[in-house]
């Protein structure tokens, strides 16, 4: 009940974040920005809305939404909110749920691809090369976890006594997997240095420029499906960071959702302290996020002891 | 060079001196000066009894006058001698249906019909819908893409197409088509009444109201002999003045927000609108629209305007400063301006590229130094320190020529204010022009080089008027930023040249 209950929770409070990083970087460029709730706005806005389709697309096109979103809700039923258990959870789930999220990104590449733009040919082009160097670092990550507990399910890691946490004895190592999650966040959420979410220019667009031919509720579920995924690599981090090992409680819960602002508040920070890297410099920054791990990964084969 | 004539920038001279040549002599004179670092003012045809001539103004340290008659067909100076008349010759052949023999790459400049009424150059039917359907340079290969973007684009930027060949993120080749917004201004203009001429030149191109205007309203002063008061001329350079604050800190503002940083973005944002404001105050529009008129300005900037200026540019220089420091040492910004989009000094100077977008490859080439209009002989130049012709030179060439702006409108305003005399303000009254003249103004607009040439026929009427904005150089500029560089590139490359697409389309 409480598992299914936070996750409930998570679902409704996901889209409030976003607006978060808009308050910050509103606050940098001195301007009042717009309102925290603007992300349940847009979406209410866009599910009234009717979808536009191009005569030259076909079922693929409209099949590429749904699948993402399915694939983006998926990872959170995995996922054990502060310190409840998983609602659903099994050996080798951790596995498969990034699979999935693969297959969110395969129909998004399809139905970018069914529209024949060569600009979405180009963002898909972009947008796999990326995260397929972006799924080194979290399958590294995931070597790692396995490593020092023996498992490969989220509950495992992040439920009960023996959960891994910058507290730990491992702890040293967990700094080098929260630095580099934060990088793959950053990739796989198409977020400042990677990619810009804020601009208009499709030519560099690499997330964005895929979803230009989706409107009305195809583009809300493409949106909410975008703030489940970021919402879940943001969760992976705070679990990371603060320990909730103790059993469920209301309390645990607020903090939970208090600490997740903090992964926003610093995403906004980065957004607002630097520029977008160079198309060419974005795979060194993924491949350095992936050595961070990799680097972790080799400490705990005791070739140093 | 002995048989052109040497002119000077806004003096009227008679039909008469213009040296008319023979076509040979006109070509190797044309030759000789482009080749020893000359470049092209003004090259355009027009028609008279039946005959077709050529006309060019061209400047070294100084600006000459040669002309030529031709017969529906010449030959092209482009194939043989210098890039610089390619796109001159191109409007040649599609405003008068002359077709320049032997021109590499014969292509229409804005899609209309010629004014002649010779068989088009070019084989189009301007009946059919001909944008879009032509053929465009190709690179072949399997690895070969073209991505096509516009004329409708994403935000509010005006619509202009561009092709690009590609392999993969690399750009090899990329075609600009522009003249969607073709409204047939040279050929309007001689017949309007000389009320709605100012008007029609404040919107060849809307941010460069003021730099458009000055050229039309010098050319006429000279043609009818009018005076302006020191004051009128002195408002004239501070409102020019402003409007390059405006555009280059917008530029500045734009190309931040281009590389996703956006504190820099946001500021420079709400400072533009602080100078767009400072024009309002001088004539009530933030553009400078109805400022300028011939024979003077129609407002009269009074203590008033002059205190309202005086205490916002204490108020903004050192903000300025500020926001300049932090877009130009925030390393990620660097990463991406630096290196990219580079022009070498030696394709600068081959395509004559002006204004900031020269400068920034070392072409110091700055009409208010060179051709000195106004109370421009009286003032400082500016000079530019990284002229190494990518992205980070161009926004730099920007920052410099901000502070070098704000410096003189404090200067003029100082003069201003040691002036005696009592001021009128003047509106724009029909004059007689000098029958058989010629005239060609020179002025820096923000953008670089405006030029508006006149002629006159028997009657005192203008028979041909000729407008060219800096971005008719420039356009070919950008096309050569981006050759080996990434497709990603494209929108940061073309906000550092920011170029007009109706000023060039007129």
């Amino acid at each position: 009940m409480i598992s299914f209950l936070s996750l409930v929770l998570a679902l409704l409070a996901a889209p409030l974040y976003p607006g978060i990083i808009l308050k910050v970087k509103a606050f940098f460029a001195g301007k009042k920005g717009p309102p925290l709730l603007i992300k349940y706005y847009t979406l209410l806005k866009l599910l009234q809305k009717g979808s536009v389709y191009s005569t030259s697309s076909s079922f693929v096109f409209t099949l590429g939404p749904v699948v993402s979103f399915a694939a983006a809700i998926f990872p959170l039923c995995f996922f054990p909110f502060a310190g409840s258990a998983s609602l659903v959870s099994f050996y080798g789930d951790v596995v498969l749920l990034f699979y999935i999220m693969g297959i969110g990104r395969f129909f998004t590449v399809v139905a970018a691809l069914d529209t024949a733009s060569p600009f979405e040919g180009m963002g898909a082009a972009r947008e796999v090369f990326f995260s397929t160097l972006a799924e080194l670092a979290i399958f590294a990550i995931l070597i790692l976890f396995y490593r020092l507990t023996g498992s490969l399910s989220l509950n495992d890691y992040f439920h009960g006594e023996n959960i891994i946490t910058l507290a730990g004895v491992s702890g040293a190592l967990i700094v080098l997997v929260i630095v580099a999650l934060f990088m793959v966040l950053l990739t796989e959420n198409s977020r400042v240095p990677v990619d810009d979410p804020a601009t208009h220019l499709e030519l560099t667009m690499i997330h964005e420029v895929m979803i230009l031919d989706h409107s009305g509720p195809d583009l809300a579920l493409i949106e909410l499906g975008a703030f489940y995924k970021l919402f879940f690599y943001a969760a992976f981090i705070i679990q990371l960071i603060f320990p909730f090992t103790a059993p469920f409680s209301i309390l645990n819960m607020l903090l939970f959702f208090i600490l997740m602002a903090l992964v926003y508040v610093a995403v906004g920070v980065i957004e607002s302290i630097m520029a977008r890297f160079k198309m060419d410099l974005v795979p060194k920054f993924i491949l350095t996020s992936f050595a961070l791990v990799f680097f972790a990964v080799i400490l705990t084969m005791g070739v140093l002891q | 060079m002995d048989n052109m004539l040497k002119i000077t920038n806004g003096q009227a001279i008679a039909r008469a001196s213009i040296p008319l040549v023979p076509f040979e002599s006109f070509f190797t004179s044309l030759s000789t000066f482009v080749k020893n670092d000359g470049y092209i003012v003004q090259f355009f045809a027009f028609t008279e009894e039946d005959k077709n001539f050529i006309l060019a103004v061209v400047r070294n340290s100084d600006l000459y006058v040669i002309s030529t008659e031709v017969g529906s067909i010449f030959q092209s100076l482009t194939g043989q001698v210098s890039e610089k008349f390619h796109m001159f010759e191109r409007e040649v052949a599609e405003q008068y249906g002359l077709r320049p023999d032997g021109h590499p790459w014969l292509k229409m400049v804005r899609y209309h019909p010629n004014y002649t009424g010779y068989p088009d150059v070019f084989d189009n039917d301007y009946a059919e819908e001909i944008p879009g359907n032509y053929s465009y340079f190709q690179v072949k290969g399997e690895a070969i893409h073209e991505v096509g973007v516009g004329p409708v684009h994403a935000g509010i930027i005006e619509p202009g197409h561009f092709r690009f060949q590609c392999a993969g993120e690399e750009v090899l080749h990329l075609e600009i088509q522009l003249g969607y917004q073709h409204r047939g201004i040279e050929k309007m203009l001689p017949t309007m009444p000389m009320k709605r001429m100012p008007i029609i030149c404040e919107a060849i191109a809307g941010d460069t109201a003021i730099g458009h205007n000055l050229c039309l309203c010098q050319a006429i002063e000279s043609l009818a002999g009018m005076q302006i008061e020191p004051g009128a001329s002195i408002t004239r350079c501070i409102a020019l003045e402003l409007e390059r604050l405006a555009n280059h800190i917008g530029d500045l503002g734009a190309l931040s927000g281009d590389v996703a940083f956006n504190p820099p973005a946001s500021y420079f944002g709400r400072i533009r609108g602080e100078f767009l404001n400072l024009l309002q105050v001088l004539c009530g529009n933030r553009f400078g629209k109805g400022l300028v008129r011939p024979g003077g300005v129609a407002h009269i900037m009074g203590e008033e305007q002059r205190q309202l200026l005086r205490d916002k540019l204490a108020e903004i220089t050192p903000e300025i400063e500020h926001v300049c420091d932090l877009l130009f040492t925030a390393h990620t910004v660097l990463a991406r301006f630096e290196h990219t989009g580079t022009v070498s000094k030696e394709m600068a100077s081959d395509l004559g590229l002006v204004g900031y977008a020269g400068r920034a490859c070392g072409l110091a080439y700055d009409a208010r130094v060179a051709f000195p209009t106004e109370c421009y002989q009286d003032l400082p130049a500016n000079s530019n320190k990284v002229t190494d012709g990518d992205v980070n030179s161009r926004a730099w060439v920007r920052r410099e020529e901000i502070m070098h702006s704000l410096q003189l409108i404090t200067m003029l305003l100082a003069k201003h204010e040691a002036l005696m005399e009592e001021e009128k303000a003047v509106q724009t009254r029909p004059v007689n022009l000098a029958a058989d003249s010629f005239v060609v103004t020179v002025n820096e607009g923000w953008r670089g080089e405006v030029s508006h040439a006149i002629l006159t026929d028997r009657q005192g009427d203008v028979q041909r008027y000729k407008i060219k904005d800096p971005s008719f150089h420039n356009w070919t500029g950008l096309a050569m930023s981006l050759r080996n560089q990434g497709i990603s590139d494209f929108p940061l490359c073309n906000k550092s040249y920011n170029l007009s697409y109706c000023g060039f389309d007129l």
